[in-house]
């Protein structure tokens, strides 16, 4: 006879796991729920620790590896704490037609990160989107979650050093 | 019952100036807030709106918010429907203008014309955008929203709901425009007591945004698409599998689902039948292969999201190996209309095989980017010239992408091709789900080639290696191309590859993959040419590498 499961506490007592954790009973802790409790914890926590996934595996009953191999196919998912702002740049057909080829350019030459890195004084992340869906303002960017329109490379780095 | 409910707990206080009215209401200023105008500053529009309106007295006066209106090139936009009056690029705090032309409505007042953006389209699918509050449901039943499922559920056997869409015409809206009657019939007819719907807004082609905006302007609709269906294949339970990139669209499907279960057209015993469905949404988290089927339901059940091979169908086996009813965004949304309308009203619109209307989203060097909708077989030049505007700076026209990172690009000689299923894929392009991307004399077609082949190489899920190791193989032979380094061997190394890729892989991510060097191939080989043995591009977009030198 297996041990009687018991249900994982979470990692630490900071008040944003209870959400997790709600997200996670109300879809009957099944492992239908991973990508559920993951987007739950990317939301509360700003990216996924290792406390994270082993606390959602064990709730949900899913294996270690399968947690992992999940939160690393999703590209939504960041396994790195981002920097203190972000920079997402569009890199929808729209926008590169219209020259977000640019502005990656632009951001590496000025700023000397590419997408998915962060500054060195971890102040600025910058990463790129399939799309955005505001195609009509291509090419766009979004700024700490401000859409920014028919942005120009210069006018970006000026904005984003000001930050 | 249910109607007392809602109307007892209003969801959420609409505008500002409900509250000041006094009498009939004599003029309406509809503000766009769909994402694109949203990113604008929308939302402060109408509420500097609403209190301009309230300190000019204007009591008689009701400002509201809507969907997407079209034309999102020209956004924010505000219109005033009594007089079909449109005001472009509003900014907050300049609202003055909207105001007066507000105080000067009059029964009768005259209206203006609506200019050819608005008036060759037709609308089925997009009725409701730019009319109603999305996040209402008395603005949407107001709007004839949920007569169609009523009337399914009080008049019609599921039998006769399924042979209604078969003669109706309609075909999958994501692209590969499969029969949606047929579809449906099967998943009907195939055996097990627990079935499933899921709603595949999934939208991860590029430049295409048809279905949030379906679902940002009309998500009622979508929902009374899905009960339809659900309904007609004998399914309890339904999914929305939405992006996570697109945080309006769920949030106003959530505010949906939850007025119409209030209303009690979701949940148990819908609109006082036997009848129940209720519905959940799942986020997707940034995987383009998730647009396929199975990956989709692999992703619904928590899992990666990479494709298995077919059969079994969805139809027969699918999520959690019950048989389960994919459809498209844009394919539900149709399905109220028709029911409510009748099936012969809908064949009566399009060409050939390929009926009803197309939503298409107008993106690129097009001076109208936007949302249109328009009858199946339009041409192409109709398309992009009176309604798009023609091309950004008059430049000349080149070539449109359809169908996104699996499509093809359609040449200046095919613009008066009509708009269909097959007549797309008899050029080497196919529907997708509705992006066109206008290109001018700028965009090099062997960049581009190389743009969506980099897109296929980093979207590969890796599960079979046609395609996880041929879409690499091509993106460095097309960078190769662009940088001048190399022969016409590699060339022909392209074609040979890009068949085997095509003919091998397991889903439809890697069997598109080479469409858009096939058909740039076709049409622009000159450019590839022009790239290898002259070493030059002429376009001028790619940087080619000096020759090198013999030591």
């Amino acid at each position: 006879m297996p041990a009687l499961y018991t249900k994982p506490s979470p990692p630490s007592d900071d008040k944003r796991w209870k959400i997790v954790e709600t997200r996670m009973r109300r879809m009957g802790d099944r492992p239908a729920a991973l990508i559920e409790a993951l987007h739950a914890a990317q939301e509360a926590f700003g990216y996924l620790d290792d406390d994270a996934l082993l606390y959602v595996g064990d709730t949900l009953g899913v294996p270690h590896s399968r947690v992992y191999g999940v939160a690393t196919f999703y590209s939504f998912f960041t396994l790195k704490p981002q920097g203190e702002h972000t920079c997402v740049v569009c890199t929808g057909t729209a926008c590169y037609i219209n020259g977000a080829k640019d502005i990656l350019a632009g951001l590496e030459r000025d700023l000397g990160v590419k997408p998915k890195q962060t500054t060195a004084d971890n102040k600025i992340s910058i990463l790129t989107a399939r799309c955005l869906g505001a195609c009509s303002l291509a090419p766009a960017v979004i700024v700490d979650g401000q859409v920014a329109g028919k942005v120009n490379a210069g006018e970006l780095v000026a904005r984003l050093e000001a930050l | 019952m249910s109607e007392q409910n809602a109307a007892a707990r209003p969801i959420r206080r609409r505008v500002l100036t409900e509250e000041i009215h006094e009498g009939p209401i004599r003029a309406h200023a509809y503000v766009c807030e769909a994402a694109s105008c949203m990113s604008l500053q929308a939302h402060d529009i109408t509420l500097g709106l609403g209190e301009a309106a309230a300190e000019a007295g204007l009591t008689d006066v009701l400002v509201k918010r809507v969907g997407c209106m079209g034309l999102c090139a020209a956004g924010p936009l505000v219109k005033i429907p009594e007089t079909d009056q449109l005001f472009s690029a509003v900014k907050p705090g300049e609202v003055a203008p909207i105001i007066s032309a507000l105080e000067a409505v009059q029964p009768g007042s005259e209206r203006e014309p609506l200019g050819p953006f608005f008036e060759h389209q037709v609308r089925v699918v997009t009725e409701n955008f730019g009319e109603i509050d999305p996040e209402s449901l008395e603005d949407y039943v107001a709007r004839g929203g949920y007569e169609a499922l009523q009337k399914v559920l009080s008049e019609m056997t599921s039998t006769e709901v399924r042979e209604e869409i078969t003669k109706s015409g309609l075909r999958g809206r994501g692209g590969a425009g499969y029969p949606t009657g047929l579809k449906w019939t099967t998943v009907a007819k195939a055996a097990g007591t627990q079935k499933y719907v899921i709603c595949n807004a999934d939208e991860g082609d590029p430049g295409a945004f048809m279905d949030r905006s379906v679902l940002e302007s009309d998500p009622f609709r979508v929902l009374e698409g899905m009960a339809i269906a659900a309904f007609a294949v004998h399914a309890t339970e339904g999914y929305i599998y939405c992006r996570a990139e697109y945080p309006l669209a769920v949030s106003r499907l959530r505010s949906a689902i939850r007025q119409a279960q209030r209303a009690g057209f979701l949940g148990q015993g819908i609109a006082d039948t036997s009848f129940t469905f209720d519905v959940q949404i799942r986020l997707g988290a940034g995987a383009f292969v998730c647009g396929e089927e199975t990956a989709l339901i692999a992703s619904v059940e928590g899992k990666r999201g990479t494709p298995r091979p077919r059969p079994p169908y969805p139809a027969v086996e699918g999520l959690f190996g019950c048989p389960t009813l994919i459809n498209n965004v844009e394919s539900f949304a149709n399905v109220p209309a028709i029911l409510r309308r009748g099936s012969e009203w809908y064949a009566s619109m399009g060409q050939g095989k390929s009926k009803g209307t197309k939503v298409f989203a107008l993106a690129g060097r097009i001076v109208n980017t936007g949302l249109v909708e328009v009858p199946m077989g339009m041409s192409l030049r109709e398309i992009v010239f009176d309604i798009g505007g023609g091309i950004t700076d008059g430049r000349p026209f080149k070539a449109v992408q359809t169908g996104g990172p699996s499509g093809g690009c359609i040449p200046a000689q095919f613009l008066d091709m009509p708009m269909t299923y097959e007549s797309l894929i008899e050029v080497g392009s196919f529907m997708g789900s509705g992006g066109l991307i206008v290109m001018d004399d700028t965009s090099c077609m062997v960049d581009v080639a190389k743009y969506f082949m980099d897109f296929c190489r980093d979207e590969s899920c890796g599960k079979c290696v046609p395609c996880r190791v041929g879409t690499t193989q091509m993106w460095m032979l097309l960078d190769k191309i662009t940088r001048g380094r190399a022969d016409l061997v590699d060339l022909a190394q392209l074609e040979r590859l890009a068949g085997v890729v095509q003919k091998m892989s397991l889903c439809g991510l890697g069997q598109g993959a080479p469409n858009p060097i096939f058909s740039t191939l076709r049409y622009f080989r000159d450019e590839y040419m022009a790239h290898i043995e002259e070493r030059r591009c002429p376009a001028g977009v790619c940087e080619i590498e000096p020759a090198e030198v013999p030591a």
